[in-house]
């Protein structure tokens, strides 16, 4: 006995040896500090649709990061705070992790757990391939800003591709602008009472797979996803206080994705395609008590287009990139994807100055519906090493009251943002 | 930035001197007859690729210079990861720090003698891995005065070499050598090296544009001597003739078989940098 004793404290000992030999890794670890912060400032060139919207607004962010290394550099820690204050809008005002993960990397493998962001596909206009992350979507009309997902990713880096497994055991729900917001329908998303195909609801353990492999120049991923889609429908029906709510609906959904970039002389080709399943066939979904039976949707979506650049134009050091995508979807009578038969156009400007000065602008034009489009300017520059400027403007047109658009046909706005990075 | 290494078989000594330069001149005379200028030029750059063999893999902190005609400046932070590859062009990845805005931005670009270079941007803002268009190889770097194509490694198939004469650079006993691109979509017609016969290193170089007309000269600056073989400049300076803008290259540390290997240079592992 005494001797298992000894064996015990020898373990004892050895475990807290080896932790007090890890300890100074960790006390001298290099922790990285840096961030960003910044005041927009919104203007409306339009008169609200409703009472409670303002013409102009006012909103300042901070997102902090921090980052260590130990072991070498095999395991690493970030974190990446959010937080939002916006003068008019109390839904707006909001807080996120946008990333807090351990990475351990081994030879040609790598783990990630934490909250996470990802990024899948290849267009420009729309990202269907993408659809680790939910969109921030209270943040900016294009919709690439992301909330953090929880994750614990496993992935092999070899010769044949990179490979990643995701286990996403947590749903995170859009975010909509509230009452006081722009960018809303007659009446204000419900958020506080979401509805899931899931009877997991947000906790429905989903999981997603990549494969992504540059052959030449040619990038090619493929991808699958089976869980809470990120994308609602809606369901209009009196929330618990009996009031006729919008309550946002997140069914199940399966996706096939994939994602091709090709390099063809003076052109980059790119297309993203994704066949969904969404909503599970005889699967009622209890809205008030009530279960309802959703329609089965099988459909295809993709996105196709190109990029031509003109470089060193007119001798200069400027650069001029064309963009042209086309936005399809076959769901043909369902409106509620913006982008079924669309035609993106646009230019990016890179004057290759020591400012790095770009300014982008493009049309979304809508082939079913010659009066829908909008319209979109985003310029950007340095003034010095910590401050930048940038402005983009937004223009909506739409007649179309079947059009997602026609609700935000009076929304168009410039914004001026002063950045601070540190 | 490989502009600059090499060496050179040492010349004889005093007494000695006037004899092998006579030798040395019968020697190539003689040769004149069997080696072209080009076949001359393409020793010599044959020579001082050798010469830069063999080095690994290096770990470099580096800062850019950038000033306009009026003088003003603005600096780039960045580290620079390089890794040898046998048979084909280098492997290389750029971490930027400083302008803070692109902070955690990574340039990973893979070298090719004859083939366009494979070239990826990592944007942390949307965690992408973007592939670019490598073609945009006469582009500006950074906003400054390297392009694209001087980041990437000195390859043989890169260019056809013509030995043109002999020349003196600050003291130094010096080949010139004309470089013309292979590749179509360089941004230059020409490119004169002067090359030390010592060490064979790259101490001047002029760029001529497409147009033929003189854009830009490069000295490489403060040569170290690394693991008793390698030669690097530790401040390249870029000058714009026709602008009159320039950037230095600053090396302020390097070090030399750190263990790195392809999987360093993985596109998948560009979103753990920082």
């Amino acid at each position: 006995m005494q001797d298992m004793n000894l064996v015990i404290k020898g373990h004892k000992l050895k475990k807290l040896i080896s932790l007090l030999a890890v300890v100074p890794c960790l006390v001298f670890a290099e922790v990285k500090y840096s961030g960003n912060a910044g005041v927009e400032q919104r203007y409306f060139l339009q008169e609200a649709l409703y009472p409670q919207q303002e013409r102009s607004n006012i909103s300042a962010y901070f997102s902090p990061e921090v980052f260590t290394s130990f072991n070498n550099g095999s395991d690493s820690i970030l974190f990446k705070g959010y937080f939002r204050i916006d003068q008019q809008d109390s839904e707006r005002t909001h807080g996120d992790i946008r990333e807090f993960k351990w990475t351990h990397s081994g030879e040609e493998w790598e783990v990630q757990a934490g909250i996470g962001k990802v990024f899948w596909g290849q267009v420009e206009s729309l990202h269907l391939v993408d659809v680790i992350n939910q969109t921030d979507a209270i943040e900016a009309v294009d919709g690439e800003d992301k909330l953090g997902q929880p994750m614990v990713s496993f992935s092999l880096f070899k010769d044949w591709g990179n490979t990643t497994i995701f286990a996403l055991p947590y749903f995170r729900e859009r975010t909509f602008s509230g009452v006081d917001g722009r960018f809303r329908g007659p009446i204000p998303v419900d958020t506080d009472n979401p509805i899931f195909e899931s009877e997991d609801k947000e906790q429905n353990l989903d999981w997603a797979a990549r494969w992504q492999r540059s052959i030449g120049d040619w990038e090619v991923g493929l991808s699958y996803f089976d869980g809470t889609s990120r994308e609602p429908t809606f369901v209009v029906a009196p929330n618990v206080d009996g009031d006729i709510s919008v309550r946002p609906l997140y069914p199940q959904m399966q996706q096939v994705g994939i994602d091709v970039l090709a390099l063809l002389g003076g052109w980059i080709v790119k297309f993203e395609g994704v066949q969904r399943n969404v909503f599970e066939q005889d699967n009622s979904v209890l809205i008030n008590g009530v279960p309802v039976t959703f329609e089965q949707q099988d459909y295809f979506a993709a996105v196709a287009g190109f990029e031509y650049s003109f470089v060193g134009l007119f001798d200069s050091v400027y650069d001029i990139n064309l963009l042209m995508e086309y936005q399809y979807d076959d769901r043909k009578e369902l409106a509620t994807s913006v982008a079924q038969n669309d035609l993106m156009v646009g230019t990016r400007f890179v004057l290759n100055d020591v400012d790095g000065t770009e300014i982008l602008m493009g049309v979304v034009q809508d082939l079913d519906y010659s009066n829908v489009r909008s319209g979109f300017i985003e310029a950007s520059s340095r003034l010095n090493d910590h401050w930048k400027w940038r402005v983009d403007a937004w223009f909506f047109s739409s007649d179309e009251p079947m059009e997602p658009s026609h609700l935000i046909r009076r929304d168009d706005f410039a914004q001026f943002s002063l950045e601070y990075y540190f | 930035m490989k502009l600059a290494h090499s060496m050179i078989h040492k010349l004889p000594k005093l007494g000695f001197k006037l004899f092998i330069t006579t030798i040395m001149f019968v020697i190539t005379l003689g040769l004149a007859h069997g080696q072209t200028a080009q076949e001359k030029g393409l020793a010599i750059a044959k020579e001082r690729k050798a010469r830069d063999l063999g080095w690994g893999d290096s770990v470099a902190e580096m800062s850019m210079i950038l000033r306009n005609a009026n003088g003003d400046e603005a600096e780039r932070k960045m580290r620079m990861k390089s890794l040898e590859i046998k048979d084909d062009g280098d492997k290389g990845l750029t971490i930027f720090d400083q302008p803070l805005d692109v902070k955690g931005t990574a340039f990973l670009n893979f070298s090719h003698a004859l083939k366009p270079d494979d070239q990826w941007m990592y944007l942390p803002k949307l965690s992408k891995v973007k592939r670019i268009r490598s073609k945009n190889k006469s582009g500006p770097f950074m906003g400054s005065e390297f392009s694209y194509e001087d980041m990437s490694s000195f390859e043989l198939e890169k260019f056809k070499f013509k030995y043109l004469k002999d020349d003196k650079f600050e003291g130094q006993n010096c080949f010139v050598i004309e470089q013309v691109p292979t590749d179509k979509n360089s941004g230059y017609s020409k490119q004169l090296v002067w090359v030390d016969k010592k060490h064979y290193r790259a101490l001047k170089v002029e760029f001529y544009d497409r147009k033929n007309s003189f854009l830009k000269e490069l000295l490489n600056l403060e040569f170290e001597l690394y693991l008793d073989k390698y030669w690097r400049p530790m401040r390249v300076e870029m000058f714009n003739e026709q602008t009159s803008k320039s950037t230095d290259l600053v090396t302020h540390s390097i070090e030399f078989k750190t263990g790195l290997n392809d999987n360093d240079f993985n596109q998948g592992s560009l979103k753990n940098l920082r």
